[in-house]
């Protein structure tokens, strides 16, 4: 069948295309997970390119609810233009703001809908959602009206781990977690990226970053959304693949490490073992 | 069709829900997996686990029950090259029809000829039944692939053959092993009790109407409106665990896990720890790896502000000097005493506790549990529901 596929710019394993394309077909959500930095929110918009559907995106936090998603009474403009006297009152349909569902559900083609980070939000956030995610439709009690789909969306949800999702939640979706790409598959992220880098800038490169990831106790390791950015600046900088090969034998700290180390510590203790490194050799 | 694959998933701890199985089936009935091994495998770990923690749980249940599959289906398309075939298929039967006496025959008299004859005999006789091209391998199923290499003599079964082994290697390869948090969520009594160290704060910025609050206010100006906003109620409790591994905890590790996943999936806020016996001037986060990963402990003070609670897990039971003296540590020299390092730790977290795992009426038996009760101005409690709700209540005062 068609559908989902590794494009030019967005190089995915087989595992998560068939992940994809079964979320599709059956028209249940998609969860995905995996280490940040590693593609989740730009997988939706890589889907939504491939299917041909606009992307709509809910960025969840914090203070999120399920219910902005759905739709918003607004009380207080009504109860203000009620002091003000204005005729739009008498009509509580203008106080109800649509959310980003209502808008998926209403449209006239299928969408892709993107509901990003999920586990920011409170823990019962995913429990409310479950009724519409299930059957793509709510309930409007302000209006006394439903609101059905008239397409399924195609739905992907990312987390990054923070808090467990409830099993009543996951048992309604397919679950990808994308794990970290070995070296090969990296080599084809950073062609699909940057088609014009050197190839012995490139190899030198990710042999540095691989080594960085393999340092243990850091706080955060690099992942591919940070490979790009510091191949990105050792491009402009034009530095010759020489200059990060000078360290093969001893880890020291790699040129533009802002790029790739961003925590204060881990740049402390990059900076520790390079001491000793160069007192032991 | 694979319920026999997902009931070995349940007992094997992956979760799985007949919702999930019948999703599965969904997906395969819409053509998603097209016939093939690998995608199978992709499209039913998509459907069945939901939790990177299961991925190799699932792996492995998927070895075993699949084993075998994916020489019929390489032969599907591919083709068993003829000459390969009586060969094969003799291994398998020797498997399948040599009784352990026979086979311990063939070891004692050590005739790998005799053990051809037997084979080409006990072919001989089958061939009625089992002649069909590929449809021996889906009726073997369950057995022949099962016992490798039983025969020293070099019968070995499907051992050899890289070429019909290509797709079952993406599952053998177990590369979720490290995301397996080893034990189930904890008993349910140990999730409710931390519950209740789960309370309620208000900080942070107003985001909500606060309702009683506005209409005082609006009645105060004389029915012109006033707003007020509240903080939104959020979990705002942190806590930082340490846990005791090794030596006279070992026999605590399976309640002190069970522990930490309930922990694990409550709090927000949660850093964990390890030390052993008593902390000194280091902790470390992975115990596989604390020859090297070590973390100073003035670090850990240094980033966790007085506002966590700080959780300490262990049994207390070692020598006294462990505690008093310096260098009393039995893995390394201490400069100082883990008493100075305990009061240390107790001075930036006030609310704290220690959790014993060993019962009570035990530890009147050992000095150097009463030396560190008195160091946690006895704050120690023992690891069972009870004494979890006491721990909670004196921790969130």
């Amino acid at each position: 069948m068609s559908g989902f596929k590794s494009t030019e710019r967005y190089i995915a394993s087989r595992d998560l295309e068939v992940a994809v394309n079964a979320a599709v077909a059956l028209q249940r959500p998609l969860l995905v997970k995996g280490e940040p930095g590693t593609g989740k929110t730009v997988l939706a918009h890589e889907v939504a390119a491939a299917l041909g559907h606009p992307l709509l995106e809910w960025h969840v936090k914090s203070t999120t609810k399920a219910q902005q998603g759905l739709y918003e009474y607004d009380a207080v403009s009504r109860l203000r233009d009620s002091q003000l006297g204005d005729p739009k009152v008498a009509d509580i349909a203008n106080y109800i703001v649509r959310g980003k569902l209502w808008d998926a559900f209403e449209a006239d083609r299928p969408q892709v809908v993107l509901i990003d980070e999920i586990d920011k939000a409170d823990i019962e956030f995913p429990n409310d959602l479950l009724l519409e995610l299930d059957r793509m439709q709510f309930f409007v009690y302000e209006t006394r009206q439903t609101i059905t789909a008239k397409h399924r969306p195609v739905v992907i949800i990312t987390s990054n781990n923070e808090k467990e999702l409830p099993d009543a939640f996951l048992r309604r979706c397919f679950f990808h977690y994308i794990r970290f790409p070995d070296r090969p598959t990296m080599e084809r992220i950073v062609d699909a990226h940057y088609p014009g880098l050197q190839r012995d800038l490139a190899r030198e490169a990710l042999t540095v970053f691989f080594q960085v990831r393999d340092v243990p106790g850091l706080k955060k390791k690099p992942a591919t959304s940070e490979l790009l950015d510091w191949l990105k600046l050792l491009m402009i900088e034009d530095l010759p693949a020489e200059a990060l090969r000078s360290q093969d034998a001893k880890l020291v700290i790699p040129p533009l490490h802002g790029a790739l180390l961003k925590n204060e510590q881990d740049v402390h203790l990059f900076e520790r073992l390079a001491f000793l490194n160069r007192r032991g050799g | 069709m694979f319920a026999q694959f997902v009931l070995a998933l349940r007992e094997a701890g992956v979760p799985a829900s007949i919702t999930e199985y019948l999703t599965l089936l969904g997906a395969m009935r819409a053509g998603v997996a097209d016939y093939s091994v690998e995608d199978f495998y992709y499209l039913s770990r998509a459907a069945l686990v939901k939790d990177e923690r299961h991925l190799d749980r699932f792996d492995r249940v998927f070895g075993q029950v699949f084993r075998g599959l994916e020489a019929a289906a390489e032969g599907g398309d591919g083709g068993i090259a003829p000459r390969d075939l009586p060969e094969e298929w003799l291994r398998r039967m020797a498997e399948k029809h040599l009784t352990p006496e026979e086979r311990a025959q063939v070891e004692a008299r050590g005739g790998f000829d005799k053990l051809m004859e037997t084979l080409r005999q006990r072919l001989a006789e089958q061939q009625g039944r089992h002649q069909g091209g590929s449809k021996w391998i889906g009726t073997a199923g369950t057995s022949p692939f099962g016992a490798y290499g039983y025969n020293p003599e070099g019968v070995r079964i499907g051992q050899d053959k890289s070429r019909h082994r290509r797709a079952v290697k993406v599952w053998d390869k177990r590369e979720f092993r490290d995301l397996d948090d080893g034990v189930e969520l904890g008993t349910r009594n140990i999730k409710l009790a931390l519950r209740r160290l789960r309370r309620f704060a208000r900080e942070g910025a107003a985001t909500e109407l606060d309702m009683a609050g506005t209409i005082r206010a609006t009645a105060h100006n004389a029915g012109s409106l006033d707003l007020k906003m509240v903080p939104e109620r959020h979990n705002a409790v942190k806590v930082l665990l340490f846990f005791d591994v090794g030596g006279s905890m070992d026999d605590h590790v399976r309640a002190s896990e069970e522990l930490f996943s309930a922990a694990r999936s409550e709090f927000k806020h949660l850093a964990f720890f390890y030390f052993h016996n008593c902390p000194y001037e280091r902790v470390w986060r992975q115990n596989q790896r604390r020859r090297d990963a070590m973390i100073p402990t003035e670090e850990v003070i240094r980033t966790y502000g007085p506002d966590y609670r700080a959780i300490f897990v262990g049994d207390a039971t070692m020598s006294p000097y462990e505690i008093a003296t310096p260098g009393g540590s039995v893995e390394h020299w201490n400069d100082e005493p883990g008493a100075t390092w305990m009061a240390r730790l107790l001075g930036q977290w006030r609310r704290s506790a220690w959790l014993n795992p060993a019962p009570r009426d035990e530890w009147g038996f050992t000095q150097s549990v009463g030396m560190v009760r008195q160091l946690m101005e006895d704050r120690m409690y023992p690891l069972t529901p009870g004494g979890l709700d006491e721990m909670i209540r004196e921790l969130s005062r």
